[in-house]
């Protein structure tokens, strides 16, 4: 009889938890080649991580690579809704490829996470109750940079960016914030390497400051000749040229630069601090701001999973929203565009031992969404 | 605009045109001598960057980085030209596109798989770093400076070899009839090989010089590459001259390109429309040169006749 009534409570509990441990294939199409690889990576990382923390085994991660191209990553976004089934997509680190697959997986009823990429073309109008953006609309970091660079009182910044989508919303992210004259305004080419024109060009300006959104490889050499030049003049940033991958080869030139970051590893939470500690145990390197970003995407999707199925799909949705983890950048919740409202810090690149690394010295825009949320009818 | 920043400007044109001559000289006489289109001389590039940022890493020397880039730059071109290219030679240039991309694509994972995904770190050597004044006034860096001496003086050392030594004669004589010296009993097959290598080697430090002020990371060579043909194409393909006018026509239109069209712009627009037009305009001005150059003279400055 005990044994009986045991094994009708055991039942009723399965029975109870059923709808919670519905198995969940996730898709992730990410950078894991190519020049780009180290943020592509960095984001797989911390996404697993998580994975590997929570012990849930109900989820499944198929793990592909994009090259950076976006005809690759749309077929195997094809791939992955048609032969794989997935029910969730996340890992695409370029806003041109988010661009290509995002806005058909989420018609046809995918949930998509972003770990990286936010075109302002998802942020407003092309919102879409099935996106989620995990790490910050493109426009964010520039604009806590011009915020920055008003409070530190600059009257005449140069600013320069790649000639492409991301780079002319990096310039208007930052002249929406930034209370000063502009002293020159410089698009150089996509992949350029040499900077030595603009740099003369900054010379003879007579410019305050720098303000400079010139993302991987392209920084790094800004950087290094930018220090060789003797201008003595102070820069300023978004993350993307200071992440923990860049600084290592960026080495002396980048010190004491400001830069401006949704993420830092000394940003002070149990979460981060247990995140920074078992990430640099896991893959003996630190981890980086797409680190971390993968790690929330992943923290988010799993709290979700706690709490509905995935096959109901607008109870999923509300979960989502929800965004009830504990996120390494401490407070975090969706505007009603799905993008996130947070803290954006300013940073400072220091040497620690001997390796490059950032710390916080103030807080640039708190509680910052982003100005397209208001466009969206969600 | 003053003059000290249009000579500022004119000394990097110069310094750019001169790092773009090490990579298309290389180009130019394989492609002058074999009659092969090498898509994985970038990767070449990258490899003489990867060795000296190695060994500087290493050893803390500048100079032994950029023996080692010329040392594995040759290396790697004098077993890729063993193992794939030799069996190239008479096969038409889509085959030839075709392997020497696999050769990007092995090279590129290779270097990933060795050094990791991340750039890595080569600076200027202490003792050329910071800039100098230069009579006029101009503030000028001293290691760029530097390169434009190194590639002067690798400029005179080709032209030499070219024109003075044996080597030269026998790779002359292959531009113009590749059947005829096999037949005069010279060995083709090793001449072709240290062709390769040579200009495997001179693709090597340029990446190695350069990577000293640029990023150290998987692809970097491929940017450089298709300026590369540009300058081949304008130069006059197999035309050492050629490679030397070529390359720096390219950096200067290039680098003033940048500079002065939005200026000029900027005479009839608002600013921001003019940096934008001036940029997109930039951009496309080494291509409108190759095609002027073209136009008015079909096979390059100093191109044979078709």
């Amino acid at each position: 009889m005990k044994i009986k009534t045991l094994a009708l409570a055991t039942a009723l509990a399965a029975l109870g938890t059923a709808g919670l441990a519905e198995p969940l294939k996730v898709g992730m199409i990410t950078t894991l080649s190519g020049g780009g690889a180290g943020l592509g990576i960095d984001v797989r990382d911390g996404f697993m991580l998580a994975v590997k923390q929570s012990g849930n085994t109900d989820i499944e991660v198929v793990i592909e690579d994009d090259q950076r191209k976006p005809d690759i990553a749309v077929q195997l976004a094809d791939k992955m809704i048609q032969s794989e089934k997935v029910d969730v997509m996340t890992g695409i680190i370029w806003s041109n490829l988010a661009m290509a697959v995002i806005p058909s997986a989420t018609a046809q009823g995918k949930i998509y996470l972003s770990p990286n990429a936010g075109p302002s073309a998802l942020a407003g109008k092309g919102c879409h109750e099935n996106y989620f953006n995990v790490a910050w609309q493109n426009d964010n970091l520039h604009e806590a940079a011009g915020a920055h660079a008003t409070s530190e009182g600059y009257k005449n910044t140069f600013i320069l960016a790649p000639n492409y989508p991301a780079g002319v919303d990096a310039l208007t992210g930052f002249k929406g914030q930034y209370k000063g004259e502009l002293s020159g305004e410089l698009l150089t080419k996509l992949g350029q390497t040499d900077y030595a024109s603009e740099i003369a060009q900054i010379r003879a300006s007579g410019a305050d400051s720098v303000f400079f959104f010139l993302p991987g490889g392209m920084g790094i050499s800004f950087l290094k000749q930018y220090a060789d030049s003797g201008i003595d003049l102070p820069v300023v940033g978004p993350a993307f040229s200071f992440d923990q991958g860049i600084l290592q080869a960026v080495g002396d030139a980048a010190l004491g630069v400001r830069n401006t970051s949704q993420w830092s590893k000394d940003i002070d939470n149990a979460t981060n601090k247990a995140f920074v500690e078992s990430f640099q145990a896991e893959y003996d390197r630190l981890p980086s701001l797409y680190a971390s970003q993968g790690f929330d995407t992943a923290n988010l999707l799993l709290s979700a999973m706690g709490k509905a199925s995935v096959k109901d799909a607008d109870a999923f949705r509300a979960a989502l929203k929800e965004a009830d983890f504990a996120s390494t950048r401490g407070d975090f919740k969706f505007g009603n565009n799905n993008h996130p409202i947070q803290d954006i810090y300013v940073r400072e690149v220091i040497k620690e031992g001997d390796v490059f690394t950032n710390k916080i010295v103030g807080v640039a825009l708190e509680g910052h969404g982003d100005v397209y949320a208001q466009d969206c009818k969600m | 605009m003053s003059l000290l920043l249009l000579a500022e400007q004119v000394l990097n044109g110069l310094q750019f045109g001169i790092m773009l001559f090490l990579m298309a000289a290389g180009l130019t006489l394989v492609f002058g001598v074999m009659g092969l289109i090498n898509l994985a001389h970038g990767s070449l590039f990258m490899v003489g960057a990867f060795a000296a940022a190695a060994v500087a890493g290493a050893t803390g020397s500048f100079v032994l980085a950029l023996i080692a880039a010329l040392a594995a730059a040759a290396a790697a071109g004098a077993l890729v030209e063993v193992l794939v290219i030799r069996r190239l030679y008479a096969r038409e240039h889509l085959d030839q596109v075709l392997a020497t991309f696999a050769l990007i694509l092995i090279f590129s994972e290779s270097t990933r798989w060795l050094f990791g995904s991340f750039p890595l770190f080569l600076n200027i050597p202490e003792a050329l770093s910071g800039p100098v004044t230069l009579p006029g006034g101009i503030q000028y860096s001293l290691y760029r400076l530097t390169l434009i001496a190194i590639g002067l003086a690798v400029a005179f050392g080709l032209f030499l070899l070219i024109s003075r030594t044996r080597l030269g004669i026998q790779i002359r004589a292959g531009e113009s009839d590749r059947e005829m010296i096999a037949a005069l009993g010279v060995d083709i097959s090793k001449l072709y090989t240290i062709v390769f290598a040579l200009g495997a080697a001179l693709a090597g430090l340029a990446g190695a010089l350069v990577g000293a002020i640029q990023s150290v990371q998987v692809g970097m060579g491929e940017p450089v590459l298709i300026l590369a043909f540009v300058v081949i194409v304008i130069g006059g393909i197999g035309s050492i001259k050629g490679a030397l006018v070529g390359a720096i026509l390219v950096g200067l239109t290039d680098t003033l390109g940048g500079l002065l069209l939005p200026l000029f712009f900027g005479l009839f627009m608002d600013n921001a429309a003019a940096t934008s037009t001036g940029s997109a305009l930039a951009s496309m001005s080494i291509y409108i040169l190759m095609a002027i150059v073209l136009v008015v003279k079909p096979s390059g400055l100093y191109g044979a006749k078709a």
